[in-house]
């Protein structure tokens, strides 16, 4: 009980700061998606960090590493230590400047502009939608199944969906970007704590020392694989670097990417960030791999860090690490809850005529409406769908977001991009996404076991389509390598083969990059040539 | 400054290949600290080494113009207050 009491008071102070928030907001969209684009430069790494943190850093982590091993460190922490920072420091803050120049609140907002055309903007809403709703419906599916585990079933997994749902909506609806970034502060320090504190409680609980458990891993012939990577392709290996570029497409982190104060705040971020993915990620891997010896034979291996920590650390400590893991969950869904409502706001309500209509007071009543709306069906969703089937499109979504990873990167970087490559860019994505769903699910019957050789999904085509045991591969590479080159080659051709956008565009977007900043006295004779109104 | 970009962008295409480690593929020992697998602890290393190279950049390489960079509606304002001036 406990446990649940302190989970308890951990989200009662969410709910609270969420309602602090509240009375320092302001009727506007600006300073309710965005806390008014002032978030200061600590503030804005605690935050983007626990954006994209799930609950799949603690739980996910460690229950792939008791599956495959040490190898899941390297697969996707270590390259996410790269990649991930790489994308914030080229693009997030070049976002910021547009955004903190032009106005613009989200992605969409921005890619039309910057192309002239509004159906490119609204196809890649489309897409970034579909990609994001099941991440969120897993995201509340999680917090139930952890509030249902560390409460020994006493609350219901229903009644624990409920519960996040319930806090998500509270701390959004009243704080917007204001609330979410100050609960942040508090759910990542929380989670940051969370594994340094979990393998010292674990390793004093423990009779023998860590490094006798690796040894016994090791000379075991039916474990050794866990603590080498010989059951890990080295072609899958090399594919999984391409999945932390979908990390700055995802809405919630980009639109986040627009809240700093000053560009300044992302020198910290990019320092910061791999520090803060290993102080979660290795102890969490570690202590998975080592639950093989501690936990054998779990159902759900997913659940190994609550299973040690009821065993080996006192109640009250295993209620603190629960909250830290529930902070993982909430820390991303309120975010991704927040940009949901924000790109429904601006994207849709605002572009075709709300805002006109109903100002921007009438603007910030819809979006809490629309978050209202949007976590009472995601709640009834996670209810009656199996999980499976969200991990799964949760899984394509970063292979997804990835792959438009070459649009926004043409669209910062490159003045001779256009719409045309932007949009067979977009489709081909689309069409790659339903290509591999239909792969998954034709191959889930053939589909080898750990440690067997890929099976050929049509025998006539050779390696072309192969399934490992849990993917579809191209030439044994994950599909996200074909995707995003895809892409990238689509979006150079046809933006080639098309007519540049206007110079008024190319102008406002450009000059801003060099070191003299246009003035807008300088680009009212460039738009007076005809130029695509602002959308933002 | 052309040298400088180019010496930049090898510096993190080399940071990016050494992610790929096949030489300690199939290999646990040595236990780094006594119970850290070698592939283990070099992504670990990694990690560290990810966190060199962006703080390099930061110093190098940060886009400095972007700092002056003031919303449309405060270079409008400024804008029209020259004018009236």
């Amino acid at each position: 009980m406990i446990p649940v009491i302190v989970v308890s008071i951990y989200l009662a102070i969410i709910a609270v700061i969420g309602s602090v928030a509240f009375r320092r907001s302001k009727a506007n969209t600006e300073d309710f998606f965005l806390a008014n684009r002032a978030v200061g430069s600590m503030v804005f790494f605690l935050s983007i960090f626990a954006t994209n943190m799930t609950a799949f850093a603690i739980l996910g982590s460690s229950g792939q590493a008791y599956r495959q091993g040490i190898g899941i460190y390297g697969l996707m922490a270590s390259s996410s230590c790269l990649v991930i920072p790489l994308t914030i420091f080229f693009i997030g803050t070049r976002l910021w400047a547009i955004g903190k120049r032009h106005g613009h609140q989200t992605q969409v907002g921005f890619f039309r502009d910057r192309w002239e055309c509004s159906t490119i903007g609204t196809l890649i809403f489309a897409l970034s939608v579909a990609m994001l709703v099941p991440y969120m419906i897993i995201s509340i599916m999680g917090g139930g199944r952890v509030l249902n585990d560390i409460s020994g079933g006493r609350v219901a997994y229903w009644l624990g969906c409920a519960i996040v749902a319930a806090v998500v909506t509270v701390n959004v609806f009243f704080g917007g970007m204001r609330g979410t970034v100050w609960v942040n502060i508090f759910q990542t320090i929380l989670f940051l704590v969370f594994g340094t504190v979990a393998v010292a409680v674990i390793s004093h609980a423990l009779p023998a020392g860590f490094g006798d458990y690796i040894q016994k891993i090791a000379s075991n012939p039916k474990t050794s694989y866990l603590v080498t990577r010989q059951r890990m392709p080295e072609r899958y290996f090399w594919s999984y670097t391409f999945i932390p570029l979908s990390s700055i497409m995802f809405p919630h982190m980009a639109i986040m990417c627009f809240a700093a104060r000053k560009v300044t705040a992302f020198k910290r971020t990019v320092v910061l960030y791999p520090l803060a993915i290993m102080a979660i990620w290795l102890p969490c891997i570690f202590l998975g791999v080592l639950g093989t010896q501690l936990e054998p034979g779990l159902k759900n291996p997913d659940g190994i860090l609550l299973h040690l920590l009821t065993d080996h650390a006192p109640v009250w400590l295993a209620g603190i690490l629960g909250a830290g893991i529930i902070s993982a969950v909430m820390g991303s869904d309120t975010h991704q809850v927040l940009a949901i409502s924000t790109m429904f706001t601006k994207d849709v309500f605002a572009h075709y005529g709300g805002k006109d209509k109903y100002g921007e007071r009438g603007s910030v009543v819809f979006a809490r409406g629309f978050i209202v709306a949007v976590t009472s069906v995601a709640y009834m969703v996670a209810l009656v769908t199996p999980e499976s089937i969200f991990e799964l499109a949760v899984r394509f979504a970063f292979s997804g977001f990835a792959a438009m990873s070459p649009v926004m990167i043409a669209a910062l970087f490159w003045k001779r991009s256009t719409k045309y490559g932007a949009l067979a860019s977009t489709l081909w994505v689309a069409l790659w996404l339903f290509l591999t769903w239909y792969l998954q699910k034709i191959s889930d019957g053939i589909a080898p076991k750990p440690g067997q050789p890929p099976t050929l999904i049509f025998s006539a085509l050779g390696h072309l389509f192969e399934r490992s045991p849990a993917a579809v591969t191209v030439f044994g590479f994950l599909p996200v390598v074909p995707m995003v080159l895809g892409s990238a080659v689509l979006m150079i051709v046809l933006s080639l083969l098309t007519p540049a956008p206007s110079k008024a565009t190319i102008a406002k977007y450009f000059s801003t990059t060099s070191p003299e900043p246009i003035t807008p006295a300088a680009i009212k004779p460039a738009l007076a040539q005809g130029s695509y109104p602002s959308t933002a | 400054m052309k040298l400088k970009a180019f010496l930049l962008t090898l510096l993190i295409v080399v940071v990016y290949l050494l992610h790929q480690d096949f030489w300690n593929w199939q290999k646990t020992e040595p236990l780094v600290f006594g119970f850290l697998p070698v592939g283990l602890a070099y992504h670990a290393g990694y990690s560290i080494l990810a966190s060199i190279l962006m703080a390099v950049l930061v110093k190098v390489a940060w886009p400095k113009h972007l700092e002056n960079v003031e919303s449309k509606d405060a270079e409008a304002n400024a804008d029209q207050t020259s004018r009236h001036e």
